[in-house]
């Protein structure tokens, strides 16, 4: 398949996984605000915008963290060049450009997602919508997803649309535990307070994982047990780790297909068995935050490598 | 020469309001509907175009947004008594293009015969001096033809214009064919009409059957072809996707190719891949910066050396622009009779050529009742329309014209024929063409039965271009 074409499909599959995971932010820091008063509602409006990489395009036109200026600035904000609705535009002319590379179902499901959020945001979101805003966001891409198992090939195309996903999803669990990482560290402070569980859960609920947790450890909730359960529970879809299996297993399949591995291959094996050696008490002992950080690093130089590796571009 | 008025001829009902035969099995089918639920369904198919993302920029538009081209639900129907003559007719037709671009590019015997004048040649930029001497791959020039016809009269399809570059809309002929399935499917059960969808599989084996001799490099000896598109925001983009997707071939852009080893060659995933066929839909101008436009983006820096070591082949040729170049159309009727020895079957529209002294007179003296056409002009842009223009515009037109009388043709308004469309008061005629597509190879002609119809939707308006408010319709030819 062309380099460019490959380099389409792969940011046609990050633009809908980052579109979906921001509306899962934004649900959990509406609730928030519905929940928590004002002072924590500011604060969680301001984390998500961080975790996202937005504070500061956000900062340099607003002063005041208000709800429906946060939501409508991610969502449709006209200068903020990631919003949601740029996101998904860039997934449809991405789709568009690899046309050839995606079944019709693929691309009519991208096309009407575009067509569905595009009148959705057409006007300013009100608090009285945002529900509906979101759900639908989720819905669109969950479409898309759809579609693509069930009715792609499974072969190099699929393989880097894939990866782009689950790069995507690792970055932006990476960036919720970054941002929130010192919820989960052990303190002296800690006793359990009511704060701190809905801190926790927040986190959880950020990559739709509560339920499972719950499911998973009875109903209690526990800082270290979520920092497992988001970095090393192969279970979970949302996880570190099984992204970075899932990421392994198409570089895999690429492999298979050209007969030849690159150098993306060796820096994901390296990766991946410093996540699978380490326990939860290693990497809080060593520092969250560090460890944190260099996966951050990590996955972007994945990113890049499989790039060029594979020609995206010239 | 008269410009002539006369009665419309309108393909469904004859003089008296009775229906003719090619429509009697769909009106019997039409009249049995309820007309409500039409309605519905009207609406239906705007959802479905806009679903399946059949949409064209239209340049010079704000932000590039995207439009539908109107759909109309009313099939255009042709008898395959009459399909049978204009398949011979244009059969005919695109062997003289090809064998005449040939000559033109080798001894030109039309020149030296004289039936031609060498003043059309010399200044022409479509005539590409790169093309001398040098034969195509099997000797193809034209790859793909439309021949844009009008009809006048139960026997009279003329041809307007000869589209021998890269001509567009196949895929809308295939996707109002597509959606009449999926809105009506007892109409085909009923009535058989010749089938379209095989379009995209043609077009593969002749391209392929077209490849330079030993070119391909893989192992199952297939030649590699390409659709080579300038990009999304071309307002085409859907249907270079669209035939790339049906062929199974790559869909390319410039910035995807290089001359590697004597080779067009693609950037894949796993490095350079040599191109045995390009189906371009790029204009020639823009196919090599070495050779035309040292500007353009849009094409492969070096692919005409590689062409002219017969290393890849182009389709269409380059430098076929020159064959549908409005002022050698005039010539058509001699070029026909010059190649094939035959009397052409279907008529050109008669022609004045306004660098001709005698015909601009002329011209000058009935611009009201004529039609007046930029030689190198396309899409309907840049032409009068005498009766519906205003004394004004015909005033400004006139200068212009008396100030370059060589830049422009003029013809009389035909009236073109009529179908119905659908509209919320019932059935009303309006005018329409039809450009059915046309394949050559060294295997032979191959001429899908139908095309595109495509239909002025403003109540007496003959401009039927989608660039002017023109929409199109499914176009039958009934089974013998």
């Amino acid at each position: 398949m062309l380099g460019r074409s490959a380099n389409g499909i792969y940011w046609m599959a990050r633009s809908l996984e980052r579109a979906e995971n921001t509306a899962r932010l934004l649900d959990v820091g509406f609730r928030m605000a519905l929940t928590r008063g004002a002072q924590a509602a500011r604060e969680e409006w301001r984390s998500v915008l961080i975790t996202i990489g937005q504070d500061r395009a956000y900062c340099e036109r607003y002063t005041d963290y208000t709800g429906p200026q946060v939501f409508n600035f991610i969502l449709r904000g006209p200068d903020n060049p990631s919003s949601v609705l740029t996101m998904i535009e860039n997934a449809r002319t991405n789709a568009r450009s690899v046309r050839t590379a995606i079944t019709r179902e693929v691309w009519e499901a991208t096309n009407e997602s575009w067509m569905v959020l595009r009148a959705l945001l057409a006007r300013p979101v009100r608090e009285s919508n945002l529900g509906e805003v979101l759900a639908a966001i989720r819905a669109q891409t969950t479409q898309v997803r759809g579609a693509m198992e069930g009715t792609m090939l499974r072969n190099e195309i699929y393989n880097f649309a894939r990866i782009g996903t689950f790069l995507e999803r690792a970055d932006n669990t990476a960036r919720i535990l970054d941002v929130k990482y010192y919820v989960l560290l052990p303190s002296i402070a800690w006793v359990g307070s009511s704060l701190d569980n809905a801190q926790w859960e927040t986190v959880l609920r950020s990559v739709a994982g509560d339920r499972a947790y719950r499911w998973l450890n009875a109903g209690s909730l526990e800082p270290r047990g979520i920092a497992q359960f988001l970095i090393l529970d192969g279970r979970f879809p949302r996880s570190l780790v099984f992204c970075y299996e899932k990421i392994r297993s198409n570089l895999a399949g690429l492999a298979r297909q050209y007969g030849q591995e690159t150098s993306a291959h060796e820096l994901l094996r390296d990766a991946g068995s410093r996540l699978h050696q380490l326990g939860i008490e290693d990497i809080i002992e060593r520092g969250l935050h560090e460890f944190i950080t260099e996966f951050i690093s990590g996955a972007i130089r994945i990113g890049n490598t499989i790039a060029a590796d594979y020609r995206f571009i010239e | 020469m008269q410009s002539t008025t006369r009665a419309t001829y309108d393909e469904m009902l004859d003089p008296d309001g009775a229906v003719r035969p090619a429509y009697a099995g769909f009106r019997e089918w039409y009249d049995a509907q309820d007309k409500n639920w039409l309605k519905r369904q009207d609406a239906e198919a705007e959802r479905f175009f806009r679903k399946t993302g059949i949409t064209f920029n239209v340049y010079g538009d704000d932000a590039g947004e995207e439009r539908l081209i109107p759909f109309d639900m009313i099939p255009r129907i042709i008898t395959a008594r009459e399909w049978r003559k204009l398949s011979r007719g244009i059969e005919q037709r695109v062997r003289a293009l090809n064998a005449f671009l040939h000559d033109l590019y080798h001894r030109q015997e039309i020149v030296r015969s004289g039936r031609l004048p060498a003043r059309l040649l010399h200044g022409n930029a479509a005539f590409l001096p790169q093309m001398a001497g040098f034969t195509p791959p099997g000797g193809v020039y034209t790859h793909i033809v439309g021949i844009d016809l009008v009809r006048t009269g139960p026997d009279e399809f003329m041809v307007l214009e000869d589209n021998a570059r890269t001509p567009s809309g196949v895929s809308y002929m295939l996707e109002n064919r597509e959606t009449m399935m999926a809105m009506f499917p007892e109409l085909f059960s009923q009535i058989a009409v010749r089938s379209v969808s095989d379009y995209p599989r043609r077009l593969a084996r002749s391209l392929a059957a077209c490849a330079p001799k030993g070119a391909s490099d893989r192992t199952d000896g297939r030649p590699v072809v390409a659709v080579l598109t300038p990009g999304i925001f071309n307002s085409a983009y859907y249907e270079h996707a669209f035939l790339a997707d049906q062929m199974g071939a790559e869909l390319v852009e410039g910035s995807d190719l290089r001359v590697i080893d004597g080779r067009v060659a693609m950037r894949t995933t796993q490095g350079y891949q040599p191109i045995d066929v390009i189906y371009r839909r790029v204009d020639d101008e823009y196919l090599d910066p070495l050779s035309f436009h040292p500007d353009s983006v849009l094409g492969v820096a070096g692919i005409m050396d590689i062409y002219r070591a017969g290393k890849i082949t182009i389709a269409n040729a380059p430098g076929t622009g020159i064959a549908d170049d409005k002022a050698i159309y005039s010539f058509m009727p001699e070029i026909v009779e010059f190649y094939t020895g035959e009397k052409p079957i279907l008529q050109n529209v008669p022609t004045w050529r306004c660098s001709e002294p005698e015909a601009l007179k002329y011209v000058l003296d009935n611009l009201k009742d004529l039609v007046v056409k930029e030689v190198h002009g396309s899409g309907g842009y840049g032409m009068l329309i005498g009766p519906t223009s205003s004394r004004s515009e015909i005033a400004n037109f006139e200068k212009k014209l008396r100030a370059k009388p060589d830049n422009y043709i003029a013809q009389p308004t035909l009236s073109l024929s009529t179908v119905p469309i659908f509209t919320k008061a019932g059935l009303a005629p309006r005018h329409v063409d039809l450009r059915p597509f046309v394949l050559f190879s060294p295997d032979g002609i191959d001429i899908t039965p139908g095309g595109l119809t495509r239909v002025a939707l403003k109540k007496g308006s003959l401009v039927v271009n989608s660039s002017q408010g023109g929409g199109t319709k499914d176009s039958w030819v009934l089974e013998d």
